[in-house]
């Protein structure tokens, strides 16, 4: 099995559960009608629109301007000898307008990450790109940064934008020689402290640890500690990255038994000179698009990633032709990889919002933003450099109830942290999504059971326990009644998954 | 900001019919019909009822340490100022660093805040005057006040200083001390109703590689709320999600999962809520701590598999004028600690809970130009139950040898939560915290 993994779908099976299940892992599902249309254009155009989204014109871009960069500014030079000043003579009023303006400029920057967080909710939503969006999430789940240690929220923004640039970008030159050039990543690994006198090995050893060749593969503690010496004096300067001359170890370096006088850019180049280095992050992509794998790599998944690996490297670390390959490959749309991802607080969002249209409630963005932090996901906030462990991690006896009474709301607009409802006057529409056909109780609950589920035959019990709610119901199928069914199907076990 | 319209979820559908992902295709086409033919169920439809977690994971790992033991962890989240809670009110310098926020000693003229009860056998030290409750706990014989308790090099920051204590080491990553000793004990089995934690999030300190927490803010959030304005959902709603499946095996598939959480968690709300819809014993006081303490107690009551409860108190991030607003948390804490001691005697149930009360750090000892406190190092923690060393334990840490002027810590941390570990929950302290720590003596022989 090597060129044979990759085998394109055949055309003629790309239907619409095909173009469904594409519309929900390359970005976060969509109304029916949306994935018919995909269908209707065919497997390769279909993944040609997904894929090649720069074409579409985003009708909101992100911009430098859009949040305030000054909030969090350090000190200037006069500043720092003043406040020393006032330490040192005990001038304690002195002191404390200094610390008061510090706390007043802190908690003014809390403020705008929770904007932002609340700002990406409603990007992931109406955004006519949604690959782009997830392939955003998934490389700041994988260079994980968090807003809590570098308390500097433009900082977060600036990595934001440089990770949408780069969603589909080369991976080695854009994404991870980017990275070590980002100010928000090297406040987060101390990059800053990295000093030729005082080497700091946190970014040099997550470079490879986590970034690109995974736990102790291909490297050694050696190779970490003269890596290190390569990244020293890489640091910031306010908002732009800068390298300090006289911080810097220009001396020669050891590295995976090369030696030479290298320095950052010469350490990303001697990584990808690493077998793992094609092979790490498509496990991870796999693991992203096409199936957690909760049980481990199966022979079928592992010769797919090792055929993806190929490619990957014979493209030169660029990320459109995998990913690419992915959505054309039989692969992808086989029985086994359907609906066996457990969707994140963001995809089990972000979809319902998505696909079932609810209407625009009140502080939406931003009860949807606490929700997903409470599931686990707080969008800025990726729990340590590691990220977001994902899979079975995101499902507990707690988050089950967060889950299915976050859909709750987006239904009925019952919050999910006081059970009262939302008095804004908003109202759900249920019939549209079953408008245009006049039907009995049962095939409206097999269609949305089909539909919403993604399933082609939908399991008899759960058909019957819907019959028997549509049976109290008098049999009537209308907007309270197919409200109801939803707020049982969104309930489901099954609807965790996609 | 071009961002934040009012239209906060406002559809992009600007490039027309022929974008997919355009609202106007909605009205534009038909629904797509998909196939109707049906299927045999794949599991067995089963009633629920009857179906326990099993006990067996609660084994102990240590012969002879009972398996009803029971950890209550109070967190006073933001620093509290432990100058102010335990007042060295024999030291002069403590006077001469907070001239405002000093709390007189027993007999002098108070500031307005009442002046420090005496704590027998500690000459020099006493109590906020507003813990009335701890005190009489001491009294009692129930209540050791460990102090100085820190770590080396201490971090200032609440987050990184909340996760050095949650994880027990350092770099504050990793998983949390309890959540590990679950790991440790239950052979990597998750024990689902093992620790249960008040508040939306459960905390970090219960998150084991396979334990998780289960957390809720109140017993009306842990459960599905789309049957309260429709009775008519909850039968449906039941059936789907008390579908019983597999046992938890090597293979189990993504969908064996999901049900089988879905069926714990619907039992698990069943059992709490029964648990807490009891009028407890003893009348609590109002406040957000003594709230959750009854919910815990009613639990603890219910006889409920659970070790490790959790709870919180905040505000103890006391910058400006803390006088009033330390004062007020003195008295939530100590009522609130006293109010649960009783509920558990009456329950006849002192024997098997401890509670431990911990802050992320204490406060600076002088006083800021704001008439409140920066964050500082070593604070007093508190271990609550029968049979605990009474009164003040460990060496008070010096006000006049300071570390560029916080306090140096005496008691490491991790020496409170190896006596626990080890003297109360029965495990190996030294797999959970990745060294050996000396215990500290605090239970009586």
């Amino acid at each position: 099995m090597t060129v044979s993994s990759l085998q394109p779908l055949d055309p003629k099976q790309f239907d619409h559960r095909c173009a469904l299940h594409l519309l929900q892992r390359a970005g976060f599902g969509g109304t029916p009608q949306q994935a018919q249309a995909l269908a209707d254009l065919g497997v390769e155009q279909a993944v040609d629109y997904i894929v090649n989204y720069k074409k579409l014109p985003d009708p909101d871009p992100p911009n430098v301007d859009d949040y305030d960069k000054d909030i969090i500014k350090p000190p200037t030079p006069t500043e720092r000898s003043a406040i020393r000043a006032a330490r040192n003579s005990g001038d304690e009023k002195m002191v404390d307008q200094y610390r008061k303006e510090r706390q007043s400029r802190q908690r003014a920057d809390r403020k705008q990450i929770a904007e932002m967080e609340q700002w990406w909710f409603r990007r992931f939503v109406s955004t006519p790109r949604p690959l782009e969006e997830k392939l955003t999430l998934f490389w700041h789940g994988h260079f994980a940064t968090g807003y809590r240690s570098i308390e500097n929220s433009y900082h977060m923004y600036l990595q934001n934008m440089f990770f949408r640039k780069n969603a589909m970008g080369n991976f080695k030159e854009d994404l991870v020689r980017g990275i070590i050039h980002d100010p928000a990543m090297i406040k987060y690994l101390n990059n800053d402290k990295n000093k030729k006198q005082a080497p700091n090995e946190n970014l040099a050893r997550e470079l490879m640890e986590l970034f690109t060749l995974g736990e102790g593969d291909g490297y050694s503690e050696d190779d970490i500690k003269e890596g290190a010496r390569t990244l020293t004096g890489f640091a910031v300067n306010d908002d732009d990255f800068v390298l300090r001359p006289n911080l810097h170890d220009t001396g020669t370096k050891k590295i995976f038994g090369r030696t030479g006088r290298f320095d950052g850019d010469d350490f990303i180049d001697l990584i990808f000179t690493r077998p793992s280095a094609s092979t790490f992050i498509i496990e991870k992509l796999y693991r992203f698009f096409v199936n957690d794998l909760p049980h481990g790599e199966t022979a079928d998944s592992k010769a797919f990633i090792r055929a993806l690996s190929k490619k990957f490297k014979q493209n030169d670390w660029n990320i459109k032709p995998v990913i690419k390959a992915v959505f054309l490959s039989q692969h992808f749309y086989e029985e086994a990889n359907r609906n066996a991802i457990i969707k994140s607080p963001v995809q089990l969002i972000v979809q319902a919002t998505r696909s079932l249209n609810p209407p625009q409630r009140k502080k939406m963005a931003q009860t949807l933003a606490v929700a997903s932090d409470i599931m686990g996901q707080r969008l800025f906030a990726p729990p340590s450099v590691k990220g977001w462990d994902g899979g079975r991690t995101w499902i507990n006896t707690s988050t089950v109830f967060m889950r299915q009474n976050t859909l709750l709301y987006l239904l009925t607009g019952q919050r999910p942290d006081s059970n009262a409802w939302e008095a804004d006057g908003t109202h759900f529409d249920a019939m549209q999504l079953v408008a245009g056909k006049t039907r009995t109780p049962k095939t409206t609950i097999k269609y949305l059971l089909s539909s919403i589920l993604n399933v082609e035959k939908p399991e008899n019990d759960r058909i019957a326990t819907l019959e028997d709610y549509i049976k109290t119901q008098n049999n009537k199928i209308n907007n309270e009644t197919v409200t109801g069914l939803l707020t049982l199907i969104t309930a489901m076990p099954e609807y965790q998954l996609c | 900001m071009s961002h934040h319209s009012d239209n906060e979820f406002e559809s992009t559908s600007s490039t027309g019919s022929t974008n997919p992902y355009s609202r106007r295709l909605f009205m534009q086409q038909g629904m797509a019909f998909l196939s109707m033919a049906t299927t045999v169920p794949l599991f067995m439809q089963r009633s629920a009822q009857g179906i326990m977690i099993p006990l067996g994971s609660l084994v102990s790992s240590q012969a002879g340490v009972p398996e009803d033991h029971t950890l209550v962890v109070i967190q006073l989240g933001g620093g509290n100022d432990g100058l102010n809670t335990v007042i060295p009110y024999g030291d002069r310098s403590y006077y001469k660093n907070r001239p405002q926020l000093a709390i007189s000693a027993p007999g002098k003229s108070s500031n307005g805040s009442g002046t420090a009860l005496p704590i027998p056998g500690a000459d020099g030290f006493g109590l906020h005057p507003n813990l009335t409750g701890l005190l009489e706990l001491i009294d009692d014989g129930q209540a050791a006040i460990i102090q100085g308790v820190g770590y080396p090099n201490p971090n200032r920051s609440h987050f990184t200083s909340t996760d050095i204590w949650h994880t027990g080491n350092h770099s504050g990553q990793g998983y949390g001390w309890l959540g590990k000793y679950f790991d440790n004990t239950c052979a990597g089995k998750p024990n689902p109703d093992g620790s249960i934690a008040i508040g939306n999030k459960a905390p970090l300190a219960l998150l084991g590689k396979t334990q998780k927490a289960v957390n809720f803010e109140t017993e009306e959030l842990f459960k599905w709320a789309g049957g309260i304005g429709n009775d008519d959902l909850e039968q449906p709603y039941s059936d789907i999600n008390r579908k019983e499946t597999s046992q938890s095996n090597a293979n189990d598939s993504q969908l064996d999962f999901l049900l089988r959480t879905s069926l714990d968690a619907q039992v698990s709300s069943d059992r709490i809520r029964a648990a807490v819809s009891k009028r407890p014993l003893i009348n609590y006081p109002d406040g957000q701590l003594a709230q959750q303490l009854q919910l815990i107690a009613s639990m603890i009551r219910a006889d409920l598999p659970t070790r490790v409860y959790y709870a919180s108190l905040g505000g103890f991030d006391t910058h400006a004028n803390q006088l009033n607003s330390h004062s007020n948390l003195m008295k939530q804490l100590g009522d609130a600690l006293n109010a649960f001691q009783k509920d558990l005697k009456k329950q006849g149930n002192t024997g098997k809970v401890k509670t431990m009360v911990f802050s992320e750090f204490g406060r600076r000892v002088a006083q800021n130009g704001s008439g409140g406190t920066d964050h500082g190092t070593a604070a007093p923690m508190f271990v609550i139950g029968d049979g605990v060393q009474n009164g003040l334990l460990g060496k008070h840490p010096s006000l006049t040898n300071l570390d560029s002027g916080d306090l140096k810590f005496n008691t490491d941390f991790r020496e409170v939560y190896a006596a626990i570990l080890e003297d109360w929950l029965g495990a190996d302290s030294k797999a959970i915290l990745g060294k050996s720590y000396t215990k500290f003596n605090m239970f009586s022989a």
